[in-house]
Order: C-alpha cells, then sequence, then structure tokens
C-alpha cells in the first residue's frame, strides 16, 4: 500500500466524523457516551482508549479474516476485542492510576461498546488490514468528537470548569455561576446529544432518516397490496 | 519467507536449534495444513480456536506481568493519599510521601484484645491475612452483619500524632455493599468516639447512586458524629433520606444515600461490626483510657 493518503483512505478516515458518525448517524455506543462525559480529562482519555481499540481489534480481526470459521466468528472477534481491552485497562492502571479509578467499569466495558464489534463485522471481515485500521481509527475520532463535544458543555455548565481549570467563577466561591446540576448527571448528555444530532441533520439534510411508512390516499378502491 | 529470514538474523542460533527440532517442524507443517483447510471443517475450527486463545493468553499475561510493579507504586502511593485524606492532612501541593513519613505512624494492632502487637508493620497486608485462615478468624452468620466472612486477627491502624498526644485515629473497615466489598477508612477523634471523616477507596457500588460514597459533600456529613450511644453500643448509621439535625439523636445519623437502600445498609452494617465488640471496641477503650 502506498503512504501517500488517496482519496479512498481519506475517505475512510473522516467519513465517520459527520457523514456516517457512530454515534449521531449509526447511534452506537451511547451507554459510555453518557457514562464518561461529565468530565474532559476521562471522556479524553476514554477516547483515546476506545481508538486505539477500535483501530488494533479491526487490524487484528482483518488480518485474520480470511480464517476465522464462520461457526465462531463472533467469538474470535470477541477474543480479541477482549484481549486488547484488558491490555488497554493493565495500561491505565499502570500510566494513569488517578483517571483508570475514575473511569472504573467502563474501560472494561468497551468490549461490549457497539462500535467496536460493529466496525469488526461491518468493515473489518470484509476489508484489508491496513484499510480496517484506518477505519477504526476514523470511527474513534468520530466517536471522540462527540464525546469531547458534550463533556466540554456538560463540564462547563455543570461545574464551570474545563479540564479542571476554573473558567465560571461558582457562586459558592463568590463568583456569578451558579452550576446547573442537572450537567453533571447522565441524562444530560441525552440532550447533549439530542442537539448534536438535531445540528448535523440540519447541516446535512440527507442522514435525514426515510419515514417508516407514507400515509397513502386511496386512489382506486383496490389499492395496492402494501 | 523474507520476514523468517529477517528474524533470524537477530535470533540466529535459536532459529538454527528451532530448524533442527522435530517438534518445531511437525508443528509448522501441521500449521500449514490447518491454514489449507476449508474454514468450516471441524479440525480447522478447533485449531483457530486453541492458536488464537494461545496467542490472546499470552499478549495479556505480558501486559499484566510486565505492567505489575507499576501498578503496585500507584497503589501504594494511592493508599497513603487516602490515609492522608481521611486524616485532613491531604492539600494539592503535598508531597504525599513525606507527609506520610513524617504525620503518619502505623502500628498493628490485635483485634481481640485491643492491644499493639510487634511485627513488621509496612510489609503487614491486611486484605490478604484476612483469607489466610492461619491469620484470620471465621465469623458465625451472627457475627457477621458486615458480610465479610473471615477477619483478620491482626488489622494495621493508623495515628496521627502532634508529639506525643494522639491527634486522630484511622481504622481500616470494609463490609459488603449492593455489587461489592467497600474498603474504606474511619478516622476518629482521640476519645474513640468522635468521627473525623470517612473514605472509601475501593468499590465497584453503581456510579451516581451508590458510588456516591465517595462523594466529598456526603463524606463531609460525617463530621463530629457520635459512635457510641449511653449503653457503649454501637448508634451510627445512615437514616432513610435527609437528617434533620434539629432532632434529639442526630448526631448518630449520617444522610443515606439516595436511591442507594443496599449500599447504605451496607455502610450502616459495616460500622456497627467494625466499631463493636467484634471489631474495634476493645482497641478504643483501651486508648481511651490511656488518653
Amino acid at each position: 500500500m502506498s503512504a501517500v493518503m488517496n482519496d479512498e483512505t481519506k475517505k475512510t478516515l473522516i467519513d465517520p466524523l459527520v457523514n456516517n458518525n457512530p454515534i449521531t448517524l449509526q447511534v452506537l455506543g451511547i451507554c459510555s457516551a453518557l457514562a464518561v462525559t461529565s468530565q474532559m480529562s476521562t471522556s479524553l482519555i476514554m477516547a483515546v482508549a476506545l481508538t486505539a481499540v477500535t483501530a488494533c481489534s479491526s487490524a487484528a480481526i482483518s488480518s485474520i479474516r480470511n480464517h476465522i470459521p464462520s461457526s465462531i466468528r463472533i467469538i474470535v472477534q470477541m477474543t480479541i476485542i477482549a484481549s486488547l481491552v484488558i491490555v488497554v485497562d493493565q495500561i491505565l492502571k499502570a500510566f494513569a492510576y488517578e483517571i483508570s479509578k475514575q473511569l472504573s467499569v467502563f474501560v472494561g466495558l468497551i468490549i461490549t461498546n457497539c462500535i467496536v464489534m460493529g466496525r469488526a463485522e461491518a468493515y473489518a471481515m470484509k476489508n484489508p488490514p491496513m484499510a480496517s485500521f484506518i477505519d477504526g481509527i476514523g470511527n474513534g475520532l468520530g466517536y471522540s468528537l462527540i464525546l469531547i463535544i458534550v463533556a466540554f458543555f456538560r463540564e462547563l455548565l455543570g461545574s464551570g470548569k474545563l479540564l479542571g481549570i476554573d473558567v465560571f467563577t461558582l457562586t459558592k466561591d463568590g463568583g456569578w455561576y451558579d452550576p446547573n446540576g442537572l450537567m453533571l448527571l447522565p441524562p444530560s448528555a441525552f440532550f447533549i446529544i439530542g442537539i448534536i444530532i438535531w445540528v448535523f441533520r440540519q447541516w446535512k439534510p440527507e442522514q435525514n432518516e426515510a419515514a417508516d411508512f407514507k400515509i397513502m390516499a386511496i386512489a382506486h378502491g383496490e389499492g395496492g397490496h402494501h | 519467507m523474507p520476514n523468517e529470514n529477517k528474524l533470524c538474523k537477530y535470533l540466529g542460533p535459536l532459529c538454527e536449534n528451532l530448524d533442527n527440532c522435530e517438534h518445531y517442524q511437525k508443528l509448522k507443517k501441521y500449521w500449514e495444513k490447518v491454514l489449507s483447510l476449508s474454514n468450516d471443517s471441524l479440525q480447522k475450527t478447533v485449531s483457530v480456536a486453541l492458536a488464537l486463545s494461545f496467542v490472546c493468553a499470552i499478549l495479556v499475561s505480558f501486559a499484566a506481568v510486565a505492567l505489575r510493579p507499576l501498578q503496585i507504586e500507584n497503589k501504594a502511593m494511592d493508599m497513603k493519599k487516602n490515609i492522608l485524606d481521611v486524616a485532613g492532612l491531604l492539600q494539592e501541593d503535598t508531597d504525599i510521601h513525606t507527609a506520610f513519613a513524617q504525620q503518619i505512624e502505623a502500628k498493628l494492632v490485635d483485634v481481640a484484645t485491643g492491644d499493639y502487637v510487634e511485627g513488621d508493620v509496612v510489609a503487614y497486608d491486611q486484605r490478604k491475612a484476612a483469607k489466610d485462615p492461619e491469620l484470620s478468624v471465621a465469623l458465625t452468620p451472627n457475627q457477621d452483619i458486615a458480610s465479610i466472612k473471615k477477619r483478620a486477627k491482626i488489622a494495621k491502624v493508623y495515628l496521627v500524632k502532634d508529639g506525643e498526644t494522639i491527634k486522630s485515629i484511622i481504622l481500616p473497615v470494609h463490609g459488603y455493599g449492593l455489587w461489592s466489598t467497600m474498603y474504606g477508612f474511619l478516622a476518629l477523634d482521640a476519645d474513640g468516639e468522635t468521627v473525623q471523616s470517612i473514605n472509601f477507596y475501593d468499590q465497584a457500588e453503581t456510579p451516581g447512586l451508590g458510588g456516591e460514597v465517595v462523594n466529598p459533600n456526603w463524606r463531609a456529613l460525617w463530621q463530629g458524629k457520635k459512635l457510641y450511644d449511653g449503653s457503649g453500643q454501637v448508634a451510627l448509621g445512615l437514616a432513610k433520606g435527609v437528617v434533620d439535625t434539629s432532632k434529639p439523636g442526630a448526631e448518630y445519623k449520617v444522610d443515606g444515600l439516595a436511591g442507594a437502600t443496599l449500599t447504605s445498609v451496607g455502610v450502616t452494617n459495616l460500622v456497627k461490626y467494625w466499631m463493636g465488640r467484634e471489631g474495634f471496641k476493645a482497641y478504643l477503650d483501651k486508648v481511651k483510657t490511656k488518653g
């Protein structure tokens, strides 16, 4: 493969950011997007961890894709993903102990994150390792983008800080900003993700899903068989 | 294969040995045969599963073993930090190792008699001892209100001293919540019954509900609460909902955790157990009489 980024590679990398974002369009990986986004620092680490796992697992699965027996396909994918997640968890515990404590179970839960499995099934099983790696990076970045936007608003509005540094002085410290407690709770991420989806779909109307059914005017007595 | 030759350049004699090794050659031949099989044959399915498990197991164990020293160091550091925190000695710029060495004194206590015992304080691991039948006592269901099954005979307590006078007594406590055994420290005044602070450093309760045992605002509610009622029974526990501080008995009650009944019950039980006759009551009585 050439080192120069061709159009196809670029598309694989950039597409999941907005056009085919795993959270806003595919609506995958919502659970951790709610759980870890109350602070920027945890979101950033989670984003890096998920991107690394998605990219590496896609590449690994893709490199053995021609030898995976179909009857144990899913369990083979899970084994690879789970091993990588354990390695990431061990690395976090060794080098970012505080953050790994805050992320607690959510690092382990990357195993069940639908984005990782979804990319393995949808892309890595059919494409060569390098392309799968790029696809994993792209989707990881798409997830990261939403996570960071959500965490930006939740930390700023919920505790008046960004990355732990005071931005708005809180009223309890004699400032002017009265923090919004809802922003510290997971449901607030629903509202923010909802707003992001709305903005994306206003910007790119082709992302709007077609209605499941249409009410049809009955032209003739017998009608069609729908 | 070109890759193999390149590898051989570095590994040299190892490769030669491998090439000469009969078993290696057999394995190689077998592997080539497996790769050429149809994906859905039984032999290939089993071989791929085995080989994958083997590779993944090596990867995982390598990561676990190679990173363990760093993780242990992190844990020890974190433990010191928790002890300083519960003692109220932790500021943002505190150097943990020096602060711990200067202000905190670790001691071993025989829980049943309440006397100090000699021993290697630094190396003693109470959690490990609790699992060892030699070093622990099994609890009967009646005794075991904190659901911990076994209790180490010897506990590691920490004292904060100002010269000779004790400023705080830090006791290790643990008990079962909803999902997990919660490990923490309870810091008491020298009178052995007024709570200074509580701190859970290892728990896996539901984040946002039971996990709020680590919330600084909730932990601050413990300050100044009393452990024992007039008859010397443990009275301190979590209330259902918010405690009305104007009512009598409020000094024995801390706000329950909203939406986490079982975690709250677990915290009440572990305080009851560890501060009671089965726990540190004997030790605390001795500390009190000595002044």
